[in-house]
């Protein structure tokens, strides 16, 4: 059967919203547009109404309490409030933050601002599976330590970190752990009170949520977390993120999060099914690829595959009806390549090689199949072209 | 990935001269410049002919489109001329007929570097002079390597 292209296959970068999402937040974008914090007459009522709603459905996908929830314009703003917000509050406590160096921009560059602020920053190299070992955080900790901030799968290559277990070390130690679950909270089952998590960022465009909102979860018991403000205004969310909620966007982000609850069942080995296919045909049909990551403890929708001797976003040209991503520096602003891969010990070589692909709720096995015999063509047409190809397999001769 | 012209793309899904040719010879010139660790590797060769000048020339290209279309284009423009004649090619004048961003100025100083190189090499099998040339470090700029 012919597929429809273009194909997406870059869901860690953004999803569509799910049609059930936008039925959901309609009413608030029209009818119902009341300021959820007017509390003097019905129009802000029934956004309030909403909001909590919204609220509730997020704490429930994470095992939360609903009063736990701040809304945010996304994970970029959640892993700014949760680490800089600790970092200040407790600043007379120590000025230790351990994290890694996998972890997205958010978290890194929020690290990084508290460096030249003074504070400390323990950047913990993954192994090269990608996974921070629950003893490597042990092993850093020391009396001033404040913060431990692990991601709970990584955006590129998809490893998902033993949380729990770091969060147990935490715990231990009384310091407080903070977990980027951007890419894991609607693909694999999360709970903050049996993996020890005092914090966690997630967005909702990645969980087929509009852009633009996000919430960071903040436990309020056992222990209690106490955050320094961001964003300084008219006292929102408990005084933790000021400004007018976005109440389209939140109900969204409750009706994505419920369907995510929902579906993870029967969505997680799906995906995870159509994954494998896709590399192992990828493995199998190509020579000279790898895949990047952890073998089994990975998100069900994401591959992140090298093919040696071809550039990424010459890769990417070649099948332009298929919308994917890569590592090669060719393709980054920076002309850097990825610093994930770096990080895990692939090759420069191979990051320039890699390509992520990354599916989603409504890719099909007619799409994989495609995407498969089309890489097949494509790599065979560029390693023709490629003076690393025919090097390598003069010497082999 | 950025936007490409037109030219770009064409020259990109069709490129011209791709392939090797016998390195082994006195009549060919091969250059190579960039760096698999860079993510990009550029091999240009030339084939002298007895009126010296360039019979054929071909390419294979590790790199960004931009990278291949500019192989391409260098390749295409080489042939017929003499080596003085091939020495005066201007990466401006690719990086302006591909209409490349400013961020991919680099890939058509590859295929400069490595016409350059070519014509160096066959001046040396052929015992002549070669003068001293500066690399241009655009190329490094780009990769922290
Ligand atoms: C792991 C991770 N953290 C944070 C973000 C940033 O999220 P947002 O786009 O909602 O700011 C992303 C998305 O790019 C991500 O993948
Ligand atoms: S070859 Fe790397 S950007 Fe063109």
């Amino acid at each position: 059967m012919p597929v429809k292209t273009p194909i997406y296959l870059d869901h860690n970068a953004t999803t569509p919203l799910d049609p059930r999402v936008l039925a959901a937040m309609m009413p608030y974008l029209t009818e119902h547009f009341g300021n959820p914090a007017s509390r003097s007459h019905s129009f802000g009522w029934k956004a309030e109404e909403a909001v909590e709603a919204a609220r509730a459905q997020v704490a429930t996908l994470l095992g939360a309490a609903a009063k736990d929830i701040v809304f945010t314009s996304g994970a970029t703003e959640s892993d700014n409030l949760a680490i800089k917000g600790v970092a200040q509050m407790y600043r007379q406590k120590g000025n230790h933050i351990i994290t890694a160096l996998t972890e997205h921009k958010a978290v890194i560059d929020s690290c990084k601002h508290l460096a030249s602020e003074g504070f400390e920053i323990t950047w913990l190299s993954p192994d090269a599976n990608g996974q921070v070992h629950p003893d490597q955080v042990a092993g850093a900790i020391t009396d001033k330590t404040i913060l431990v901030t692990i991601m709970a799968a990584n955006n590129e290559i998809g490893t998902i970190n033993p949380i729990a277990g770091i969060g147990e070390v935490a715990r231990k130690r009384g310091v407080f752990f903070h977990t980027d679950a951007t890419q894991a909270v609607g693909k694999i089952p999360i709970d903050v009170d049996a993996m020890n998590i005092d914090l966690l960022s997630l967005s909702a465009h990645k969980m087929y949520g509009p852009k633009g909102v996000g919430a960071l979860y903040v436990r309020r018991r056992n222990p209690r977390v106490r955050l320094t403000c961001q964003i300084d205004g008219g006292g929102h969310e408990g005084g933790m993120r000021s400004g007018t909620l976005n109440a389209p966007g939140i109900v969204g982000l409750g009706a994505a999060c419920e369907l995510c609850r929902a579906e993870m069942a029967t969505e997680g080995p799906r995906l995870t099914a159509l994954r494998d296919r896709l590399a192992s045909a990828i493995l199998s049909r190509i020579e000279h690829t790898r895949l990047n990551g952890h073998p089994t403890q990975r998100v069900p929708n994401t591959a992140n595959i090298s093919m040696a001797y071809v550039e990424g976003e010459s890769l990417m040209m070649k099948i332009s009806d298929i919308a994917v991503s890569t590592g090669s520096a060719c393709s980054s602003a920076s002309l850097e390549p990825s610093y994930v891969l770096r990080a895990i010990g692939v090759p420069d070589e191979l990051a320039h090689s890699s390509l992520r692909i990354s599916l989603g709720r409504w890719t099909t096995q007619d799409e994989i199949d495609y995407t498969v015999d089309r890489l097949v063509k494509a790599v065979k047409d560029l390693r023709d072209l490629s003076p690393l190809y025919e090097m390598a397999m003069a010497k082999n001769k | 990935m950025p936007q490409y012209s037109q030219k770009t793309m064409d020259l990109f899904m069709n490129p011209k001269n791709v392939g090797s040719l016998d390195e082994a010879s006195p009549r060919v010139g091969t250059g190579v410049s960039g760096s698999a660790v860079c993510g990009d590797v550029m091999k240009v060769q030339i084939e002298i002919g007895d009126d010296r000048r360039i019979a054929d020339a071909k390419f294979k290209t590790f790199g960004c489109g931009a990278a291949i279309a500019a192989s391409s284009l260098a390749t295409e423009w080489l042939k017929g001329k003499t080596l003085d004649e091939a020495a005066t090619l201007d990466n401006q004048t690719i990086a302006d007929d591909l209409q490349l961003p400013p961020v991919k100025i680099h890939c058509s100083v590859l295929a400069h570097e490595a016409v350059l190189a070519a014509i160096d090499d066959w001046k040396t099998k052929n015992g002549l002079p070669v003068a001293p040339r500066e690399k241009a470090d655009t190329h490094e700029g780009h990769c922290a390597g």
